[in-house]
């Protein structure tokens, strides 16, 4: 061991022992611990969903014992065309991050706004999907399809509501110029954790609405 | 060994910081100082735990005893347990990573020192919450597993399973908070030349908890919120009435209960990995080896967990792969274990406190990891489980094992975190009793426990042969509750002399011992170049020293440290604003509004905390 002269502090130097800034490194981790997070929850809906003792079903339909007629619950359509702008979500937020690399303003912002409505409209598609099913009876409380599906949903739902936060704080910053080539950074690790997030709903999508 | 009583004038309050006060503490962000809160407040729960124990064991002392009515009993046991596993044994882990891993890849402080100050701060409220229960006379009761159905609402309407739930919770943010950062600190600011195999064996053993506290405290997370929804909201997860099962709860807990085995004695591996070579004036033997089995160990810790299910009736086919995978565990441990016997083989072995220690740990954590293989066998097991067999095995593992390894890092790095040496005469007293009351305590557990004592039950009647034993057991621990007396008495002591601490006074072989002691607010002066393991070693060897001359305190102008700031404070208390609210909702005494409230203040401080400059 000997010593040089190498005045870099912390985490904020460019110069670390992989060469990778280390803020994108610490997305990357959480990441890797958020698949577990999401596993779980999936595992929890897999094993739940077929041992409901009452309906609403997600794809049979169901007559209550009072005779009451419930039809499968789930609106394939509306929740196909929240997945479709979701998933372009994830190419807008490339094309923002390439502008705001390039110091291109106007795509950025305007890429970042389309990305941002994609995941309001998702969100949005959401609650009215939550609504719906409250009304036609299905709560967390019904039966266990139900429960593991709020949870499951809820809390992708959650991670895709941050996510809008998130991005239209950088959508404000990126208005007021204040996202430079040089702090480009600053939106790539928003836009993996986004990318993340629709990932995760690749495989939600066909385990919860596809899968008979 | 050279000691050098350092004039108190000679070291400048810049030794510890420009800052001091109360205020600097909170806003701290310097690994140093985060690490020495984490010790300071481990080990005031940790005494908590040890206090609760010694009350459990009064009860035991004796047959039909009514010292504690069941109910107490109950609080007793599941404190105990969640105190020393979540307050005890994590945390004193996360001071040695907190002090160790910057210095020891020599580093000026970990990647993220805010969100390091975060961490300990939701860890301290964390605990407080947990703690907070016995002042409503509501503290958690159902044991630190926390089965269904005795967590339902209908078996426990009362707050207290809510306090461990939430609790835990809490302390998982912690966790997860602190194993980014660590994850990032060691793959990323590794001084020049510190290659991966070139890492101090605590860095790489801590390296390998990180990645099981990412991957395993994820699945308690969720399976806590399941559990949540289930006592607020209505939800039949592990409610058998509604179509749920208790035995995922089961699954899911051990999923991430095995790899939290781990998690509690891997740090320990590490540091007795530090201490044996240096008081065997030898490198560590089979390096690799070591490492590899170290990820052996944490891969297999996933595939396990079954094991501690054998009760369950899982059939035959579960039954035989968790007991293979899990006698297989037995080998990359034996590998170890014989690599710290290869490490003192024809060494010079020079007797101090923080070596008698390590032995302790090779010693007794054999004791504990053969029991571990006999109930690996589930005939076995059947007949061992919830017997007090295993209340001795596991304490074997983490008292004999995590407690002793820590307790050695305490004393080997103690004049590095303060600048005083502690002394040796007591450390040795604190060892011999510690070793001794340890064995006396659990060593006939495991002989009542064959006999059929069932364990987590608040008596026993005469006449059935374990009154005698079980009075041994409770004189043993308060040997051991004594040998923490001494320890302390050891602190104050050391505590009232001047600084004495070189900067190496073992002749140590890592990069914490060529900086002075304690280390400066900045760590390395300049930041070193490593060529190879035990990077100070072969220092000495090319420079053909015994020993380095004392490293000069220096000024630390022009060397840029991060900013102290108190946002990690608020968000941390945004955090259990959150959940302390969620209890009020859960129990119908508030509404939705507080827990937006405590949202949005958690919210608010990670905004300010994003937006201030970072230094």
């Amino acid at each position: 061991m000997t010593a040089v002269a190498h005045d870099v502090p912390h985490g904020l130097e460019h110069a670390t022992a992989t060469g990778l800034d280390s803020r994108k490194l610490a997305i990357w981790t959480f990441i890797g611990s958020e698949c577990m997070f999401f596993a779980t929850l999936i595992s929890n809906y897999l094993v739940n969903k077929g041992r409901s003792l009452v309906g609403p079903y997600p794809h049979e339909a169901w007559t209550s014992p009072s005779g009451e007629h419930f039809k499968p619950i789930l609106e394939i359509p509306l929740v196909t065309l929240g997945t479709a702008l979701l998933l372009f979500s994830s190419l807008f937020v490339v094309l923002a991050l390439s502008g705001a690399q390039r110091g291109n303003r106007r795509a950025l912002v305007g890429w970042l706004g389309a990305t941002i409505f994609c995941g309001i409209f998702f969100v949005g598609m959401q609650v009215y999907e939550f609504t719906h099913f409250v009304h036609e009876g299905l709560t967390l409380k019904t039966n266990l399809f139900g429960a593991s599906f709020f949870t499951l949903t809820g809390f992708h739902g959650t991670h895709v509501t941050i996510g809008v936060i998130w991005l239209l704080t950088l959508w404000i910053l990126g208005l007021k110029g204040k996202i430079p080539p040089s702090k480009s950074l600053n939106l790539e690790m928003a836009a993996l954790y986004w990318h993340f997030v629709d990932v995760v709903w690749i495989v939600i999508f066909p385990v919860v609405y596809l899968i008979k | 060994m050279a000691t050098r009583v350092l004039d108190q004038h000679q070291v400048p309050a810049a030794a510890h910081g420009e800052h001091t006060g109360l205020w600097s503490w909170i806003t701290t962000v310097d690994h140093k100082r985060i690490g020495i809160l984490y010790g300071a407040t481990a080990f005031l729960f940790f005494l908590m735990g040890g206090i609760e124990a010694l009350l459990l064991r009064i009860q035991l002392g004796t047959p039909d005893n009514t010292f504690l009515s069941a109910e107490r009993y109950n609080e007793l046991f599941t404190m105990h347990g969640t105190t020393m596993i979540f307050l005890a044994i994590m945390p004193l882990s996360a001071m040695f990573f907190n002090f160790l891993i910057p210095l020891q890849i020599g580093a000026r402080d970990v990647a993220f020192p805010r969100l390091n100050a975060f961490s300990y701060w939701v860890f301290l409220l964390g605990g407080l919450f947990l703690n907070v229960s016995w002042l409503f006379n509501a503290a958690p009761d159902q044991g630190w597993f926390g089965y269904a159905n005795l967590t339902s609402r209908q078996y426990s309407p009362g707050m207290n399973v809510d306090f461990w739930m939430l609790g835990l919770q809490i302390l998982g943010i912690a966790s997860l908070a602190a194993a980014v950062n660590f994850f990032v600190t060691i793959v990323n600011l590794r001084a020049p030349g510190m290659k991966l195999m070139r890492m101090p064996m605590f860095v790489w053993m801590s390296f390998i908890t990180q990645v099981l506290l990412l991957m395993a405290f994820p699945v308690i997370t969720v399976a806590l919120i399941l559990l949540m929804f289930d006592r607020f909201f209505g939800t039949h997860f592990f409610v058998p009435s509604g179509g749920g099962d208790p035995i995922l709860w089961q699954h899911l807990f051990w999923i991430f209960g095995h790899p939290e085995v781990y998690i509690l004695i891997l740090p320990a591996f590490g540091i007795i990995s530090e201490v044996l070579p240096v008081f065997s004036r030898k490198p560590l033997f089979g390096y690799a080896a070591m490492v590899f089995s170290g990820v052996f160990i944490a891969f297999l810790g996933f595939g396990v967990w079954s094991h501690h299910m054998f009760a369950t009736g899982m059939g035959p086919i579960a039954d035989t792969f968790f007991a293979l995978s899990t006698m297989l565990i037995a080998i990359p441990t034996g590998v170890k274990i014989f690599n710290w016997i290869g490490t003192m083989w024809g060494g010079s072995l020079q007797f101090r406190t923080p070596m008698l220690f390590a032995i302790g740990f090779i010693a007794m954590f054999i004791i504990g990891g053969l029991s571990g293989v006999m109930h690996s066998e589930p005939p076995a097991d059947l007949q061992q489980t919830d017997t007090y067999f295993i209340v001795a095995h596991f304490h074997y593992v983490m008292f004999g094992g995590s407690i002793f390894g820590l307790t050695a890092g305490a004393y080997y790095w103690w004049p590095k975190m303060f600048g005083r040496m502690l002394n040796e005469r007591l450390g040795k007293l604190h060892f011999w009793l510690m070793l001794i009351g340890f064995n006396v305590t659990f060593f006939p557990m495991h002989f009542v426990g064959l006999n059929g004592m069932p364990r987590r039950t608040y008596t026993y009647p005469a006449g059935l042969g374990f009154e005698t034993l079980n009075r041994i057991e409770t004189i043993g621990a308060f040997i051991l509750g004594f040998s923490f007396f001494i320890f302390l008495i050891n602190v104050i002591q050391t505590w009232r002399k001047p600084r004495n601490a070189p900067a190496d006074p073992w002749n140590g072989a890592t990069l914490e011992w060529s900086i002075p002691s304690p280390p400066q607010e900045w760590n390395f002066a300049q930041i070193p170049v490593v060529h190879g393991r035990d990077a100070l070693w072969e220092t000495k060897r090319e420079q053909g020293r015994a020993a380095l001359p004392e490293p000069p305190l220096v000024s630390g102008a022009g060397i840029h440290l991060p900013n102290p700031s108190y946002w990690p404070l608020v968000s941390a208390v945004g955090v259990a604003s959150t959940f302390i609210t969620l209890m009020l909702l859960g129990h119908d005494k508030a509404g939705p509004l507080p827990v937006i409230a405590a949202v949005a203040l958690l919210f608010f401080g990670v905004y300010r905390w994003a937006f201030e400059p970072a230094g």
